[in-house]
């Protein structure tokens, strides 16, 4: 018998939380993101974790859109980091406290 | 004993699992180095895979490698190469005072309300689907894929269009322009 949800929920909620507390403490915006891909993995644990107790699929076709959808975040967001870091030599988001380029 | 009750190989797969993504995700917020930043996050990603077996989701957690570890991953490693930003930064330095300290407390809070609430709510609610247990192997490449193609066939479309507006978008924002350089203000 498999081990209850319940620990994979915990597991999810941990991980979680630690990127969270990254995300919260970290300046660079290079880690900031890996932050996020923790967090987003966090949640697709959990989303496959009900998939499996309640036996239905349309848990895991979340995480494929999920995935989708953090691939072009990534995409994006590293993006808007290289354009930072032409203009500002840093990618630490301490020094983006104007709106203007 | 709790152990007893369990199969003891599901137990070691968790646990691996477990350390993985632990290990890793305290490796990607606590490492200086980006680019042991992103190896760490790596060692998360296959946590999480191997979480996906054990839970009979054989083709997310292909997709989590190739998709995440493979492509996702590289992308990191080839921005933070080609920026040059791979030197250590101040982890140490707190520009608001007590920072650090308000954001642990309030993961800890998030993290103890969200426990609490599952174990009191007994985990996992809701109606048990009435169609056979996910099967794993090629058949859970199936489900899924016939979930995909009928149920969400609209969010797959509309997935499409969006990979393709991000892949505009990045091309137009790290172009390099020509014109602007000029009047560029020093910070």
């Amino acid at each position: 018998m498999n081990v209850p949800a319940a620990w994979y929920l915990v597991l999810a909620a941990v991980l979680f939380g630690i990127g969270a507390f990254g995300f919260l403490t970290r300046r660079s915006a290079l880690i900031m993101f890996m932050c996020v891909e923790l967090m987003l993995n966090a949640v697709n644990l959990t989303f496959v974790t009900f998939s499996r107790t309640l036996s239905d699929i349309s848990g895991q076709a979340i995480v494929f859109f999920v995935m989708v959808v953090a691939a072009a975040e990534v995409t994006v967001g590293l993006g808007i980091v290289v354009s930072v870091f032409r203009r500002r030599s840093s990618t630490s988001v301490d020094e983006l406290s104007e709106l203007k380029g | 004993m709790i152990a007893a009750a369990y199969a003891v190989p599901s137990i070691l797969v968790f646990v691996t699992s477990a350390l993985l993504i632990v290990v890793g995700a305290i490796g990607v917020i606590a490492v200086k180095n980006p680019v042991h930043a992103a190896l760490c996050l790596i060692m998360t990603l296959f946590g999480v895979a191997v979480a996906f077996v054990a839970q009979s989701a054989d083709f997310l957690a292909a997709v989590q490698i190739i998709v995440y570890a493979g492509a996702i991953v590289v992308l990191f490693l080839f921005v933070i190469m080609f920026l040059g930003v791979d030197r250590r930064e101040h982890v140490n330095f707190e520009p608001l005072v007590g920072q650090r300290a308000f954001a642990g407390v309030g993961v800890v809070l998030t993290i103890g309300g969200l426990v609490t609430l599952m174990a009191r709510s007994h985990w996992v609610t809701g109606a048990v689907s009435v169609t056979t247990p996910l099967s794993s192997g090629n058949a859970n490449v199936k489900e899924l894929g016939d979930a995909v193609f009928t149920t969400y066939l609209f969010a797959f479309e509309a997935t499409a269009a969006l990979l393709i507006i991000a892949v505009v978008g990045a091309v137009l924002l790290a172009r390099r322009e020509r014109s602007v350089q000029s009047e560029e203000v020093a910070p």
